[in-house]
């Protein structure tokens, strides 16, 4: 599923709300059939990736830290967590022997954003959370990016949460699409349905979809 | 006097005394340390605290030093004359460095490493051990780092209350007039506060993340 919308619509907000980094004000949020404000927020956020614009990613620790932490929180024994880091790594398409003991700062954007997808998958969520992954990338790298994890997600098999504000993205990568506007759903469609919505704000969307190209032949 | 000849004449009686100039800046350091980090971490999560940890040690450091070995000598058990007094001077110096860096090291981190780690099932417990300090450590490197320097320098002023130390020459000299005399406690104090200052420095930029 994405979320798509402007920024400022109340969708990182949506995020947060569903791994307890928020609680609402009114109202319940449910995850596997309990409200959010039941669940201990521990567990429940080990029970969720969450993958962050800017990767995220611990300065002080190497790749393989990075990737192999939710697994040490939940106490796997470091024979079971190092395989795991490695499938991981290879999952995002990144060398381990290359890249397991190098840190962050050494990493181009992708690599890091790479490093946070493996992190987040590394416990084997049911549910994964991305918040504009992509977002801060080149458009070479971020297209890249964007059909490898395409490939990636019909993969898994995961409940995915994706966040953007951008709609090829969105019809990229979604099965469905559920478009906010101040804070509130506006549309909630199929990719393939999306284009022919007729609420001002998706054609908005569908209009900046069309706009580059509109000019380029003008 | 010519300050060679004075130096080259009291060798052993110069090293003795830069060796218990060392032993009173050693031991109160550690103890600032032990008291100073763990309060700082402490504070972290308890803004009352806070407030009452950094103005306490914000007022230590106003007092003049030569003020505060004279209000210790008549408390009992911590006061008197001798190197303990100078030892509770000394930390009670170098905790406000130690103690403010220690807080400021911990809460300056990038607040996305700090989501991305609460959103990642750490509990506060596992972010303070596991994030915060070691990101932490070079700025807190730093704070012993001054502190060291400070404690280097106020060490001198512990002769005047019988701690012994560099400061017995300089306030022998001071009495006797004579500047060979004075230098002979003044250059290995300084001497001593640029090496340490060196090699924290050093320590320091090996203990930097970024």
């Amino acid at each position: 599923m994405v979320l798509l919308g402007r920024s400022g619509s109340g969708k990182t907000t949506l995020l947060k709300l569903a791994n307890r980094l928020l609680l609402p004000k009114a109202g319940t949020v449910i995850v596997d059939g309990s409200s959010t404000a039941e669940w201990d927020p521990i567990q429940l956020r080990r029970r969720i990736g969450y993958v962050f614009q800017e990767a995220g990613l611990f300065p002080h620790y190497t790749v393989a830290e990075n990737v192999g932490l939710v697994p040490w929180l939940e106490r796997w024994d470091a024979q079971r967590r190092s395989d795991r880091v490695e499938e991981m790594l290879q999952l995002v398409g990144l060398d381990p022997r290359e890249f397991a003991g190098r840190h962050p700062r050494e990493l181009s954007g992708g690599q890091r954003q790479r490093v946070g997808v493996a992190r987040a998958l590394a416990a084997d969520p049911p549910i994964l959370l991305m918040d504009e992954p992509f977002g801060a990338l080149d458009p070479v790298t971020r297209a890249e990016l964007q059909r490898e994890f395409a490939s990636l997600a019909r993969r898994l098999q995961k409940t995915i949460v994706f966040v953007t504000h951008d709609l090829r993205e969105a019809l990229l990568l979604g099965t469905r699409i559920v478009l906010l506007e101040s804070g509130r759903i506006v549309a909630d469609a199929a990719p393939q349905d999306f284009l022919t919505l007729e609420h001002p704000e998706a054609k908005a969307f569908a209009a900046s979809l069309e706009a580059p190209q509109a000019q380029a032949i003008r | 006097m010519n300050a060679w000849s004075f130096f080259s004449g009291h060798r052993a009686e110069i090293a003795s005394a830069t060796l218990e100039h060392l032993v009173l800046v050693g031991i109160s350091l550690a103890i600032a340390i032990l008291i100073g980090v763990p309060t700082g971490m402490l504070i972290v999560r308890r803004p009352r605290l806070r407030g009452m940890a950094l103005g306490f040690a914000n007022v230590v450091q106003t007092i003049p030093s030569l003020a505060l070995f004279g209000f210790l000598i008549p408390i009992p058990f911590l006061g008197g004359i001798g190197r303990r007094t100078a030892i509770v001077a000394l930390v009670l110096y170098a905790l406000l460095p130690i103690l403010r860096n220690t807080f400021v090291g911990l809460t300056g981190i990038d607040p996305a490493v700090l989501e991305a780690a609460e959103a990642m099932g750490m509990t506060e417990t596992q972010i303070l051990w596991r994030v915060r300090l070691p990101l932490a450590l070079s700025v807190i490197m730093a704070g012993i780092r001054t502190a060291t320097v400070i404690t280097i320098g106020v060490a001198t002023i512990a002769a005047a209350i019988g701690a012994g130390g560099l400061g017995t020459f300089i306030f022998r000299g001071v009495a006797m007039v004579s500047d060979a005399v004075i230098l002979a406690g003044a250059i290995p104090a300084a001497l001593l506060a640029l090496v340490a200052d060196g090699a924290l420095a050093l320590l320091e930029r090996r203990l930097r993340v970024i």
